[in-house]
């Protein structure tokens, strides 16, 4: 599948405008998530799980991306979905991605998105003891961290 | 006490651990009137010694041979974090050549009595450099190496660092520089062997150095 035969195909099963070019940006909402990253491994041919991470949009909420490509159409998508404010829960994509896992991890250690279903969701980076959730907004610069700083 | 008592050298625990901030560390250095002291019995054999006739001739010489020796084979651990990594490396190989100076960079903490720090310590990374440092043996020295062990550099406001290895260990000599280059360090190894070369056993503080308080 080509990128403007993903385009057609994307807007007509999830209901969304899409605007040509390349990565196709496709946003839906939390519900569809897991059915829309099954869609583009599956229909589209995006094989290529490249990363999946977050942006704190404040009182907005958070939204989670992913991109996915397909590399021998050319086809790359990025797959957006707003949590709406204050939901820091998301469905997973490991069972459709198994690249999906440590990713997932490292955005439920720097934004605090707990991905259901995931199978072993714990911290990746930074030690298990550690408070709060550092690439958030609120997350205040020069956070003290006794005894090193 | 009876002198035939074996002297019995208390070694006293490390203070500068309960301290978060280096002045707090270093208004401690000034108002501590004697130092660590060992037990009386030792303090006695000292005295002792100093006391008999030409005895202090004996005591300074062997102060001197002592940290001669100490200063002339200062084995660094090699403890590379980044990029100020690579010029330590530089200053270890054939162009530089620390070894003309006694220098051996070694792999183990337990035969080694320097530590540089060279790159940013991360607060995950702060209990290990702790714990390698803790398995030198005495006596020991840190040189903190660039930026970021100074102070947390470029990164000190990132969440992860910790502003400074000095609130971690205690730090001897300071290489400014981003990264330092190796006639930087060179220099600063340079002063720590003349900070060595004033070091006394009883843990005080040595004498301030011309070329850099």
């Amino acid at each position: 599948m080509n990128g403007e035969q993903a385009r057609a195909s994307l807007a007509s099963t999830f209901g969304v405008d899409i605007a040509a070019g390349v990565p196709l940006v496709v946003t839906v909402a939390p519900e569809q998530w897991e059915a829309l990253a099954r869609y583009a491994r599956d229909t589209v041919g995006c094989l290529f799980f490249n990363f999946l991470t977050a942006v704190d949009w404040k009182e907005q909420g958070l939204e989670v991306v992913a991109r996915v490509d397909n590399l021998e159409e050319n086809v790359g998508l990025m797959l957006k979905t707003k949590l709406g404010p204050g939901v820091t829960s998301c469905a997973s994509l490991t069972p459709v991605y198994r690249g999906a896992d440590w990713m997932e991890r490292e955005c439920f250690d720097m934004f605090g998105i707990h991905f259901d279903h995931h199978p072993d969701l714990r911290r990746i980076l930074l030690e298990d003891g550690w408070e709060g959730h550092p690439l958030l907004k609120s997350y205040a610069v020069d956070t003290p961290h006794p005894p090193y700083r | 006490m009876a002198l035939n008592d074996p002297p019995v050298p208390v070694i006293p625990a490390p203070i500068w651990r309960n301290f978060k901030e280096l002045q707090e560390w270093e208004e401690l250095h000034k108002t501590r009137p004697e130092g660590d002291k060992h037990s009386p019995v030792f303090e006695s054999l000292t005295e002792g010694i100093h006391n008999f006739p030409g005895g202090f001739v004996v005591t300074t010489a062997a102060d001197a041979f002592l940290n001669w020796a100490r200063k002339s084979s200062v084995w660094p651990v090699t403890f590379g974090l980044a990029c100020c990594a690579i010029e330590m490396m530089a200053t270890f190989c054939s162009r530089f050549d620390v070894e003309r100076l006694g220098m051996v960079p070694w792999a183990s903490p337990r035969h080694s009595d320097l530590m540089i720090v060279s790159g940013t310590v991360t607060i995950k990374m702060a209990p290990m450099l702790l714990r390698i440092y803790d398995q030198m043996p005495d006596p020991k020295w840190a040189v903190s190496m660039g930026s970021c062990a100074n102070s947390g550099g470029p990164f000190r406001h990132g969440y992860h660092v910790v502003k400074g290895v000095d609130r971690v260990i205690p730090v001897d000599v300071y290489v400014p520089g981003c990264p330092p280059p190796p006639e930087s360090l060179l220099n600063g190894l340079l002063l720590l062997q003349d900070q060595i070369a004033h070091f006394k056993k009883t843990g005080r503080k040595a004498p301030p150095n011309e070329k850099v308080d």
